[in-house]
């Protein structure tokens, strides 16, 4: 019983006792990756012949000269770009609907967190069949709507749109699987960002005469931009290292117009076998997020001072 | 400036569990300033945020100035409002929580700058302009928070608690300021407090209110020397009102008009006090002891000023008496003052 007690009062032994999972699995699962990754990137191992041999910068070199990796990286960035803007607004609307009250709001929080709560892959698959190139149940509701499949159809009279087989339609769709899936997450954080604005700050705008507008653009979103901040890095970071949905859609296609920093790193290293050069691309991934990183952790301070 | 009034006002929450506001009843004089005090959770919150606006009523109208505003939002009301907590918007500067209202009144922006100018001279934080809210301190808060209520000119200000925050000091000085402060702009104020000092020394008139009814209005003194029951008489005055039973009445008077037999010149209805404990309290003295003589034996305290010398000791009986014309009377059951005299 006292001994029990006296591990119990030992706060610096604890403290490490507690500590000791998420460093070794941090240790395990991220660091030792890490360093290997960098040692693969500076190598010439292949899955055919996994002998390391160091050969300095050529693989760099290599993924410097292929055009694919330069699509890629501009992908990268739009998709993030692209996809961070409409996760923001979306996320901002969705976060003022959390937080209303009407009748049946717990249905609608519900469908709300719905596609957060659905695994990527099962997401993505789900969306394959929706752009589907002959099935596709959009381009069916288009054809009967009338903007698709007859002559003079805003959108051309072939019967099928071809979502993933066209590069522009293609990397809409990315994008907007992109955006389906993580604006539940930036309404999440933004609302928790709206309940923690005092009552008293909406109700005195309200006094003072501003009516919806004013009090969203000069109040609300003032008092929760760095809120939105983190939400927006978070979506950031999530479509920046997620492979799955460009490799479930599209796989990369059509000739690479959807291509990604991840999923070339994985088709290289992987699929294609040249590990170094697969190491090098992901590798280029690193001070981008490390940089994502910083200002996440600097938005949060700032949040915390106010 | 205008008149406030409510009508038979009855505001209830979770469909009719809870009435904070219980068909009230009261209308403001031109340019008047209206304590609304009351216990916390006696609905005088709610009270006057159902004047603003911020609450609809289940029942009952809100009338400004001869228009029922009832089912007008906040904004067409044209009335200011300082919260408790002031409600400063935290990324503005001073200068822009104070021209916040005048902007979203889409008023041009010289006439804004001349306004907020002379809000900012009347209350004398025009050094502070460039501020954040958060660099300021309670008492400077609170200036902006007027100065921020005071620029649209509304026809009336509504105050919630605003000087709860202050330490007690500055709370002093702040008081003072702000009955200044009303008498010079002059407009209808009303003013929310459960702080009945404040409530006697800001007040035209008092609201005394108690689960969401009203149960006097009157004048500082008159709510203090004339309580229009129980409630009132011992919710206000510190130490409050000494009440006695006497068959289905209570006598009640109060505790500086109770004094030793000698000092009661005119009238006196003697009575005898045991003394059990003696407080020295700024120059008065309290005496808590039992009383008997005028009914039940009921345990009383009586404040004596500096002026009545007469020595008095614990454990000892004294000859006390009280000024007939002082003494109170309420019905036992309910509460209610009765006919004086009728004894």
């Amino acid at each position: 019983m006292t001994g029990v007690r006296r591990i119990a009062d030992r706060e610096g032994t604890l403290a490490w006792l507690f500590l000791m999972p998420s460093v070794v699995y941090i240790i395990a699962l991220v660091g030792l990756p890490f360093i290997l990754a960098v040692g693969f990137a500076l190598s010439d191992v292949t899955t055919g012949d996994p002998s390391f041999d160091f050969v300095g910068v050529r693989n760099f070199d290599a993924i410097f000269d292929d055009p694919v990796f330069w699509r890629s990286l501009g992908n990268t960035f739009m998709f993030t770009g692209i996809s961070m803007v409409f996760i923001v607004i979306f996320g901002k609307v969705l976060a003022n609907i959390l937080v209303a009250d009407f009748k049946g709001k717990w249905f609608v929080r519900f469908l709300i967190l719905l596609p957060w709560t659905t695994p990527v892959t099962l997401g993505a698959i789900s969306w394959l069949w929706l752009l589907d190139s002959i099935f596709s149940p959009i381009d069916w509701l288009l054809r009967q709507v009338g903007l698709l499949g007859e002559q003079g159809s805003l959108l051309g009279n072939g019967s099928n749109m071809y979502w993933l087989g066209e590069p522009g339609l293609a990397m809409g769709s990315v994008i907007a699987v992109h955006v389906w899936r993580l604006t539940p997450l930036a309404a999440v954080i933004m609302m928790a960002g709206l309940v923690a604005i005092p009552r008293d700050l909406e109700e005195a705008a309200r006094v003072d005469g501003a009516g919806y507008w004013r009090r969203m653009f000069e109040v609300t979103i003032p008092l929760t931009l760095p809120v939105i901040a983190v939400s927006a890095l978070f979506g950031a970071i999530f479509t920046f290292t997620d492979m799955a949905v460009v490799d479930v859609l599209t796989n990369g296609g059509p000739n690479n117009a959807t291509q990604v920093l991840t999923s070339w790193a994985f088709f290289r290293g992987i699929d294609g076998g040249d590990v170094g050069q697969g190491a090098a691309v992901a590798l280029f991934l690193f001070p981008l997020l490390l940089a994502a990183a910083i200002a996440i952790l600097r938005a949060v301070r700032k949040l915390e001072v106010r | 400036m205008a008149v406030v009034e409510v009508r038979n006002l009855v505001k209830e929450y979770e469909s009719g569990k809870v009435r904070a506001v219980d068909g009230v009843d009261l209308a403001t004089k031109e340019g008047e300033y209206l304590v609304l005090l009351g216990p916390s959770g006696c609905g005088k919150t709610t009270l006057l945020r159902t004047i603003a606006g911020l609450e609809h009523p289940t029942a009952g109208d809100v009338v400004i100035d001869d228009q029922i505003v009832t089912a007008l939002p906040p904004r067409a009301r044209k009335v200011a409002m300082v919260f408790q907590s002031y409600a400063l918007y935290p990324h503005k500067s001073v200068h822009a929580n104070i021209v916040f209202p005048l902007r979203a009144a889409k008023m041009p922006p010289e006439e804004r700058e001349r306004k907020a100018s002379w809000a900012a001279e009347l209350l004398g934080i025009h050094h502070l302009m460039a501020r954040k809210p958060r660099q300021l301190s309670g008492g400077e808060r609170q200036r902006v928070a007027l100065a921020r209520a005071l620029v649209r000119e509304p026809q009336v200000f509504l105050l919630d608690e605003p000087l709860s925050n202050l330490d007690a000091k500055l709370r002093a000085s702040a008081r003072d300021e702000l009955k200044r402060f009303q008498q010079e702009v002059g407009t209808t104020t009303i003013y929310v407090t459960h702080d009945q000092v404040e409530a006697m020394g800001l007040g035209d008139r008092i609201v005394v209110l108690s689960h969401g009814k009203v149960r006097q209005i009157g004048k500082p003194h008159e709510v203090y020397d004339d309580p229009a029951d129980t409630f009132v008489a011992t919710f206000i005055g510190s130490p409050p009102m000494n009440l006695v039973t006497r068959g289905d009445q209570l006598v009640g008077f109060r505790p500086e008009h109770l004094m030793p037999a000698a000092a009661v010149i005119k009238d006196a209805q003697p009575m005898k006090l045991n003394v059990e404990r003696l407080e020295y309290l700024s120059g008065d003295r309290h005496v808590y002891g039992t009383l008997t003589g005028i009914g039940e034996p009921t345990r009383v305290i009586a404040r004596l000023p500096a002026t009545v010398t007469e020595p008095i000791a614990a454990g000892m009986d004294y000859d006390f008496a009280v000024s007939r014309e002082r003494l109170r009377f309420f019905d036992a059951a309910t509460g209610l003052r009765t006919t004086d005299g009728e004894s």
